[in-house]
């Protein structure tokens, strides 16, 4: 340790008990760092990576397929019946959007709250959101029933010189889900440029040469670009950071702006939005912990990393929680018996079953991460991780299927998915899986600079970072 | 360590600058106030991650790029609210439920999601069009030592084009301010 200079404030270090744990272990350097995540895309495929991507591209198979049958014949293969109308498609539609936002908390809200442990996962979740988002894309565009009349849902000049109607919610959605889509592609592409620029500086073969110099965009790492860069990622987190609470509330406004009893309620927006960065982490935790092991990234995604998502799946699940409780609490304040109902038929009527699965996944299984040894065992976690994947699930299944009786018995009805609607289901796992699968080996999937910047070799006012006489003599 | 190494690397055509290496961040940090001292303009510090304090350390001011999103923001609020009322209150206008044929509340929503939109678009155009990227061919890719400017090493390349530039003095300056690998870039 170098003498401090004369004048300058002397710095003691902190006791043992406040020293945090570096988020990058066994203080590696920043050249390891970069060898370290690009060997996961430079060497040899390995065979866990065959394993996982045959089944993902026969599931995507069947998904294409099944949506083939569905398109030639009609919508009659789902169990869709009077009068639950909207099915299995808007559950896995709400379903898959919920998980992609914890990519974009990750990368936005995180970032702007400087919670410096996002650089770890941020790339994987955001790949994550962007897959998820493909996945849930399907579902609207299949369930308008007549798939050719798609393009009507977007403000395009139609024959018949009519335009679409804006004071309806689903258009909102249109335009909410399409805009989370190009702007999470934008962020996460941005995030990738200066890593494209790692990978070509590394790649010993002209065509891998080509290729990430080619989306690299000419990138060289100087400090005027790093500037426009910094200032641009700012930008973008700030913007992404009401996107994303944004996207899901108008996703509850696709339910609370309708009339029904159940859905009618202005609870949904920040209720969908915590319910969905809910999910996200349970799908983060659910992809990154066996991922850690295989690629070889313990060091980089450390037990920190896991525990610190653990306390955010802890709190959003307790927000939900809250709202569950909360929901009940209005359906008796209210007085309307309709109301009332729904919410006595959702806990105790022929779906009571999906209403217990959901409060035990969603409020009683995140309850154990009150507890540091679970946290910190990541084979627990990851168990539980899966549950707030079905929980959340079981969320959708539950608002959906209080459809099934409505205002009159004698309209009262029943609902049954077909083997299409849960094939098709399965399949969107394998477009996703597919496509997460790919990622792995094509790009990064740590951030290598961003997790360079964190460590303390690379701050100029550390000792490691030089400073002091360190580094020239 | 070796001596400083300064081996003339003979110049095929004109050199496009002098590059100097750096093994730590401290070092090219205070490189680069000797080099912003010394009054370059035609210069640049070359790092594998955004290194904090290096603007000031270059006499950069605050980015652009805030403008130009600011701009795409403005322009998606006004297209989403003049889109939605041109469409819903005069191309076509349809009665749902009496309500007015336009309303800024109900085309808030996807006027919102627009401003986010083009906002996105124009930062990250932004930043591309202020650095002058995408970028095919750049001189400095082509040196062998460069590739690890993405690795773990940092660079202070001043170009030949600097009216301060002399191959003497600006050597100097750069060996002075601790670099122990200095050589010419090639065109």
């Amino acid at each position: 340790m170098a003498q401090p200079a004369s004048g300058s404030v002397q710095v003691y270090a902190p006791p043992y008990e406040l020293v945090r744990e570096p988020l990058v272990a066994n203080r590696r350097s920043v050249g390891w760092i970069s060898d370290q995540i690009a060997s996961v895309v430079e060497g040899k495929t390995p065979w866990w990576w065959w394993c996982a991507f045959v089944p993902s591209v026969t599931l995507l198979t069947t998904c294409m397929s099944l949506i083939a049958y569905l398109i030639s014949s009609g919508t009659g293969v789902w169990g869709l019946a009077h009068p639950v109308m909207w099915g299995w498609a808007i559950i896995n539609f709400v379903w898959w959007i919920g998980i992609g936002h914890a990519g974009t908390l990750i990368s936005a809200i995180l970032f702007l709250l400087r919670q410096k442990w996002r650089t770890g996962v941020n790339r994987a979740a955001e790949a994550m959101t962007i897959f998820a988002v493909m996945c849930a894309g399907i579902y609207p565009l299949i369930h308008v029933g007549r798939v050719w009349y798609g393009w009507w849902l977007f403000p395009i000049p139609l024959s018949q010189g009519i335009w679409p109607q804006f004071r309806s919610p689903l258009m909102w959605d249109v335009f909410a889900v399409s805009t989370y889509f190009t702007v999470s592609v934008l962020f996460w592409y941005m995030g990738l440029i200066p890593d494209l620029a790692v990978m070509r500086d590394r790649a010993r073969s002209k065509v891998r040469k080509f290729a990430y110099g080619l989306f690299s965009l000419g990138w060289t790492g100087a400090n005027r670009h790093w500037s426009n860069y910094e200032k641009a990622y700012l930008i973008l987190a700030g913007l992404s950071t009401p996107l994303v609470l944004s996207v899901h509330s108008i996703v509850s406004l696709d339910f609370s702006v309708s009339q029904l009893p159940g859905w009618h309620t202005t609870i949904f927006p920040p209720y969908f939005v915590a319910g969905a960065v809910f999910s996200g982490f349970g799908m983060v935790l659910t992809l990154l912990i066996p991922l850690r092991t295989v690629c070889h990234l313990e060091e980089l995604i450390t037990e920190r990393h896991i525990d610190l998502m653990c306390k955010v799946t802890l709190t959003t699940g307790s927000i939900v929680g809250y709202a569950y409780a909360m929901e009940f609490f209005i359906a008796w304040y209210s007085g309307n018996p309709y109301e009332r109902f729904t919410f006595i038929n959702r806990a105790f009527g022929p779906y009571g079953w999906g209403y217990w699965w959901m409060v035990s996944c969603n409020v009683l299984v995140p309850q154990f991460f009150w507890f540091r040894f679970v946290r910190r065992n990541v084979v627990i976690v990851w168990i539980l991780s899966i549950f707030v994947n079905i929980g959340m699930w079981f969320e959708r299944f539950v608002i959906v299927m209080s459809l099934h009786r409505d205002f009159l018995p004698a309209s009262w009805g029943f609902y049954a998915p077909t083997w299409v609607d849960i094939w098709t289901y399965i399949g969107t796992f394998g477009l996703f899986f597919t496509m997460f699968l790919l990622f792995l080996r094509f790009v990064p999937m740590i951030a290598i600079a961003e997790v360079k910047a964190i460590t303390p070799q690379a701050d100029p006012h550390h000792p490691l970072g030089g400073a002091g006489g360190g580094g020239h003599h | 360590m070796a001596a400083p190494v300064s081996t003339n690397v003979p110049a095929k055509g004109t050199p496009y600058g002098v590059i100097a290496e750096f093994e730590t961040p401290a070092a090219v940090l205070h490189a680069a106030e000797k080099v912003r001292d010394g009054g370059y303009r035609r210069w640049d510090t070359f790092t594998p991650y955004p290194l904090h304090g290096l603007d000031k350390a270059m006499g950069l001011k605050d980015s652009k790029v805030g403008y130009i999103s600011f701009v795409g923001g403005v322009l998606g609020y006004t297209t989403g609210m003049i889109m939605i009322w041109w469409m819903n209150a005069v191309d076509y206008p349809i009665l749902v439920g009496g309500k007015p044929m336009f309303s800024p509340f109900g085309a808030f929503p996807p006027s919102y999601e627009l401003t986010i939109l083009f906002g996105s678009f124009g930062a990250l155009l932004g930043m591309l069009f202020l650095n002058r990227l995408p970028r095919l061919h750049h001189p400095l890719l082509k040196h062998r030592r460069f590739a690890f400017a993405s690795h773990d090493r940092f660079f202070i390349v001043i170009e030949t084009t600097d009216p301060k530039y002399s191959e003497t003095e600006t050597r100097k300056l750069l060996e002075g301010a601790g670099s122990k690998h200095i050589e010419m870039v090639d065109e």
